[in-house]
C-alpha cells in the first residue's frame, strides 16, 4: 500500500516545454534544456537548489546533467515509453518522502518527427512479426475491435474523443494541430489499421517537457501557486504482456482507481478536469470505465454529445492531448493539469478548475490527483 | 506461392525454435511445463507457473475462438506492402494461450467475435509455412 500520508505534501512548482514540432537542427538535449529553462522560470527556483534528475527518452542521464550544469544526489533513467511519465512522477515523489532528493527535475524529450521514427516494424521486432503484427496502434485497434463485438460500441463513438480534444488544441496556441475536424470528418480518415483511422492516432512530432517538484513548504518560497500532488495510484499488468490486453486495463485501472481516489479523499464528481493517455483515442475509452466514470461497457454512450468537451460533463484533455497538442507521452498532459488548477489557461480554462486527475491505461497503469495547495 | 510478399521471418533461438521447426511440418504445437504440467506462450526460458525449464512440446487440437482482429491498411515492412490491405486476428487456443495469427476462408470473409476456428497452414509465403485460422 502507498503511504496515503504523502496527499498534498509535495507540489509541482514549475513546468516548461519547448516548442512542439518538427525541429531537424535540434537534438534531444537540446529540447529538453529549452524546457528546463521554461520551468525554471515558470518558478523561480536559484538552479543550484535542484539535487534530483530523472530523464525520459533523452539518451543519457550524464550529458543532460552536464547541459543543464546540476549536480544531483538522486538520477533516474528510465525507458522511452509513455508509461514512463506516471511512473517517473511517482517515482520522484517517493524519492522527495525519502529524503533523497529536495527539489527534483523530470525531463522528457522526443525527436521522432524529425527522425522519421515509425513505431513499429524493424525498429521494435517481436514475436507476431511473421503475422504481420506490429506497433501499438495496431494493438489498440484489436482492443477497440473486441470492444465493439463485445459492447457495441461504435466508431462515431470513438470519434468523439478526438473531435473533442481537436476543438481543445484550435484555443491552445503552442498546439501542432489546429484545424477543427467533424465524427463525419472522421469516419472518413484514412484508415491505417482497422477500425482504427488516422485521426485516432497519436502525433509523432519534437519536443520536450519539464517539471520540477519538492515539499509544499518548500514550494511556498516560489513563484507560483502550489499545486500538490492528492493522490497517486500504481498498477501494472504485465502477465501476458505480449498480448493486447485482455480486459482493456480494466481491472488495474479499478485498482488505481480505488488508491487515488482514496488517497487524495474524493469521488469522480470532484474531478473537474481528466488528463487521460491518449495514445489511441481507445484507451479514452478504456480509462472512463476502468476509472469508473461509467460503467464497463458503457464509454462510447458515456462520451457522446460532448461529455469530453469544454463545457461538457467531464472536459478532457484541455490542451488537445497526444492526438492535436503534442506526442509527449503523457507528460504534456501532467503540465496541463498544473497549469488548469493554477487557472493559466486562458481561452480553454476550465472554470473554477480545482482538482485535475492524470491517468495513463498501460501496461504500468497510473493515475495523479492534483489539487490547489 | 506469391514470391512478391515477404513476410518477416521468426527468431529461431533455442527457446522459440521447437514452435517454428513443428509449424514447418504443419503441427501446432505449444510447451508444457515437465514439472507443473501448465502451458504458456509464447515460449520462454522457464515456466512462468513454477519457474521449472524443461518443456514437452505437444501438439494442439487446433480448435480455437476467436476473440478479435484487425486488417492493416500501413505497411511497417517493405515485404508486405504488396498485400495490403491483410488482416491479422487473436484467437484463444482451446488448450488456453491465445495466438496472434491471420484468418482465411470464411472467417476472413466474416469474422464475429467468438466465433470457433481450427487451425490450417499456408503455404502462401516462400521461406515460411504460417499457422493461420480458418471458420471450424
Amino acid at each position: 500500500m502507498i503511504d496515503k500520508s504523502i496527499s498534498g505534501k509535495y507540489a509541482v512548482v514549475g513546468v516548461g516545454q519547448s516548442a512542439y514540432g518538427k525541429f531537424p537542427e535540434k537534438d534531444d538535449f537540446h529540447l529538453a534544456a529549452d524546457a528546463f529553462a521554461d520551468a525554471l522560470d515558470d518558478c523561480g527556483l536559484e538552479k543550484d537548489k535542484i539535487d534530483g534528475l530523472a530523464v525520459c527518452r533523452l539518451p543519457h542521464y550524464g550529458r543532460m546533467a552536464e547541459i543543464l550544469g546540476i549536480q544531483p544526489r538522486w538520477t533516474l533513467q528510465v525507458p522511452p515509453h509513455g508509461r514512463m511519465s506516471g511512473v517517473s512522477i511517482v517515482e520522484a515523489l517517493a524519492a522527495l518522502d525519502a529524503g533523497y532528493t529536495d527539489y527534483v527535475v523530470l525531463l522528457y524529450a522526443n525527436i521522432g518527427r524529425s527522425r522519421r521514427v515509425q513505431y513499429g516494424g524493424e525498429e521494435s521486432p517481436g514475436f507476431w512479426d511473421p503475422w504481420g503484427f506490429t506497433s501499438m496502434g495496431a494493438i489498440h485497434a484489436m482492443m477497440f475491435r473486441e470492444h465493439m463485438e463485445r459492447y457495441g460500441t461504435t466508431t462515431r463513438q470513438l470519434a468523439e474523443v478526438p473531435v473533442a480534444f481537436r476543438r481543445h488544441a484550435v484555443m491552445n496556441p503552442a498546439a501542432v494541430m489546429r484545424e477543427a475536424f467533424s465524427i463525419d470528418d472522421h469516419e472518413n480518415a484514412r484508415m491505417i489499421c482497422d477500425p482504427l483511422r488516422l485521426l485516432d492516432y497519436c502525433l509523432i512530432n519534437d519536443g520536450a517537457v519539464c517539471l520540477i517538484l519538492t515539499s509544499l513548504e518548500r514550494a511556498r518560497d516560489l513563484k507560483k501557486k502550489p499545486v500538490v500532488v492528492a493522490g497517486v495510484g500504481a498498477q501494472d499488468a504485465l502477465v501476458n504482456y505480449s498480448y493486447p490486453q485482455h480486459d482493456f486495463w480494466y481491472e488495474p485501472l479499478t485498482k488505481v482507481a480505488d488508491q487515488v481516489y482514496g488517497m487524495a479523499g474524493i469521488g469522480h464528481d470532484d474531478v473537474d478536469s481528466l488528463m487521460v493517455y491518449d495514445n489511441f483515442s481507445p484507451t479514452v475509452l478504456f480509462s472512463l470505465e476502468g476509472l469508473g466514470f461509467c460503467k464497463r461497457g458503457e464509454a462510447g454512450a458515456f462520451v457522446e454529445g460532448g461529455t469530453l468537451g469544454l463545457g461538457g460533463k467531464l472536459p478532457a484533455n484541455t490542451d488537445g492531448g497526444h492526438l492535436s497538442n503534442s506526442y509527449m507521452q503523457g507528460w504534456a498532459l501532467n503540465v496541463e493539469a498544473v497549469r488548469q488548477v493554477r487557472g493559466e489557461c486562458g481561452e480553454r480554462q476550465v472554470p473554477g478548475c480545482e482538482t485535475v486527475q492524470y491517468v495513463a491505461a498501460t501496461p504500468c497503469t497510473r493515475s495523479i490527483i492534483y489539487r490547489a495547495a | 506461392m506469391t514470391p512478391d510478399i515477404q513476410r518477416p521471418l521468426p527468431d529461431r533461438n533455442p527457446i522459440s525454435a521447437p514452435f517454428w521447426e513443428r509449424a514447418d511440418q504443419r503441427v501446432l504445437a505449444l510447451p508444457w511445463c515437465k514439472k507443473c504440467d501448465q502451458t504458456h506462450f509464447p515460449p520462454s526460458p522457464r515456466c512462468p507457473y513454477c519457474l521449472h525449464d524443461a518443456f514437452e512440446w505437444r501438439p494442439v487440437s487446433g480448435r480455437a475462438t476467436l476473440v478479435s482482429w484487425v486488417v492493416f491498411h500501413r505497411a511497417y515492412w517493405d515485404g508486405v506492402a504488396a498485400e495490403l490491405p491483410y488482416n491479422v486476428c487473436q484467437v484463444e487456443l482451446e488448450e488456453g494461450p491465445r495466438l496472434i495469427s491471420n484468418l482465411v476462408g470464411a472467417a476472413k470473409e466474416a469474422p464475429r467475435h467468438g466465433m470457433a476456428l481450427k487451425v490450417t497452414f499456408t503455404d502462401r509465403y516462400p521461406d515460411i509455412t504460417l499457422p493461420v485460422f480458418d471458420a471450424a
